[in-house]
């Protein structure tokens, strides 16, 4: 990564993270995007190190950033929009007017509550049941947000127009487990009739130049869903 | 900003519309105030928050803006000439603030109110991470006069709100927070000081027999 600001201090910028985390994912794109040089640290989940657990000792879970003289930041999206205010030179995520960052604000937050937690509800959902209801609220968010995408791209290529915005960001960082967990579920999460917008859009987020390199591949996904369901299984199917 | 409408659609126990109110207060911003009945939701409220359908929605010349911390943030924005920020201006003590405001959401909020909405097992469990999330935000008061130091903001906003439920939580969760928190109680009663949060909280007896009404719904 080439270094665009002369700040001495950006290289020793840490990021602790789990190559399975879309929310790690999230702040890569962002560090990639304004071409911010880090160091990247891997947490090994079933032994957390001491360096996570000192500097979130709260939560206890990546992604951290850590800048050199100052205390960590956690939350990706809290990271972010850090990131954003002290880099706004280097490739702007959010427009300037606060009722247009209010509104994509929103969005983000609404798919980091509404839409990416049905995933893992749909893995700890153990009755068939159960589970086709969880896909049908998958496959009507996926509605939502097609709707969401068409308002905001407003017939440019991505969220943000021209080029790859906030809402870029964060919802591009679940591409990589949207496939997976369609694959693992026998269903298509984003598809060509119901989501041809998204279906499009994915495809550029997947091959765009900071994204590729981060989003994990599948094996990559498989092997951490199968350390959660022994590090965290479901509950039984009673009967 | 002169002839700029401004709505919030509301509940008057809504805690997330309070820190609405109190933000506009703060920042002396005249608005209408339309109490909305969640069981029979006006066509306003649909129309301005149609995916969630959810209160508060602030809307601000036409436009609607939802969720109450993003509401705070750009009440903080838009009218900066008026009083003090809410929001540090430091991009790092701004990520801090945003950071208590989550966290006073995922934790505070979420273990307070299922105090009073389970029961037996669920509900000790409840007041334990209740009381354990409550220790936390105590010791980020420290000595300090409010939340984030020295000045009132956008952290004492997102959580004054929930001191008018200390009293309902302390009847039906059997729990005593002033005698566990001293220090919250303390900060919660110098925020009561300000007009915009004291003219905001509703009445604690109000919200406990709220409490209790809904509870007999419940079952």
């Amino acid at each position: 990564m080439h270094q665009s600001h002369s700040m001495a201090e950006t290289s020793q910028i840490k990021l602790l993270g789990s190559v399975a985390s879309p929310f790690v994912n999230r702040v890569q794109f962002v560090l990639n995007l304004k071409s911010i040089n880090y160091e990247y640290v891997e947490e090994d989940f079933d032994n957390k190190s001491e360096l996570l657990l000192a500097s979130n000792p709260l939560l206890k879970r990546v992604p951290v950033l850590i800048q050199p003289n100052k205390p960590p930041l956690c939350e990706s999206r809290i990271i972010i929009d850090y990131l954003e205010e002290i880099f706004p030179d280097a490739y702007k995520l959010l427009p300037s007017d606060p009722a247009d960052r209010a509104v994509i604000q929103f969005w983000a937050y609404y798919i980091d509550t509404e839409f990416f937690p049905l995933y893992g509800r749909l893995r700890k959902t153990p009755d068939k049941e159960g589970k086709e209801a969880l896909k049908k609220q998958i496959i009507e968010q996926t509605r939502v947000l097609e709707k969401t995408f068409v308002k905001f791209s407003n017939g440019k290529p991505y969220f943000g127009g021209d080029d790859v915005g906030y809402l870029d960001v964060i919802l591009g960082c679940f591409l990589g487990w949207t496939k997976f967990v369609g694959n693992f579920n026998n269903f298509k999460i984003l598809e060509e009739i119901r989501t041809p917008k998204l279906v499009e859009w994915s495809n550029r987020i997947l091959s765009h130049e900071h994204f590729k390199g981060v989003i994990p591949e599948q094996e990559k996904l498989m092997d951490f869903y199968k350390w959660l369901t022994r590090a965290r299984p479901p509950p039984r199917v009673t009967t | 900003m002169a002839g700029s409408e401004v709505v919030l659609l509301d509940t008057w126990i809504s805690l997330f519309g309070m820190r609405v109110r109190i933000a506009l207060a703060e920042k002396d911003v005249h608005f209408e105030r339309r109490e909305e009945d969640l069981t029979n939701k006006s066509s306003l409220l649909l129309q301005m928050n149609p995916v969630h359908k959810k209160v508060p929605v602030l809307i601000h010349d036409g436009k609607p803006i939802c969720e109450s911390n993003i509401i705070v943030q750009y009440i903080d924005e838009t009218w900066q000439n008026n009083s003090p920020p809410l929001l540090p201006s430091d991009p790092y003590l701004k990520a801090q603030a945003r950071f208590w405001a989550d966290f006073i959401d995922k934790k505070i909020y979420d273990a307070g109110t299922r105090i009073w909405r389970r029961k037996g097992e669920e509900q000790e469990i409840a007041k334990k991470e209740f009381m354990d999330w409550m220790k936390v935000l105590e010791g980020q008061l420290g000595e300090n006069s409010y939340l984030m130091g020295k000045s009132f903001g956008y952290v004492d906003i997102a959580m004054v709100p929930f001191y008018c439920w200390f009293y309902a939580l302390e009847k039906i969760g059997n729990i005593s927070i002033e005698k566990e928190f001293p220090k919250l109680v303390a900060w919660a009663k110098r925020c009561m000081e300000r007009e915009s949060v004291s003219k905001t909280l509703p009445d604690p007896h109000k919200v406990y027999e709220y409490a209790l009404e809904l509870m007999k719904k419940i079952g």
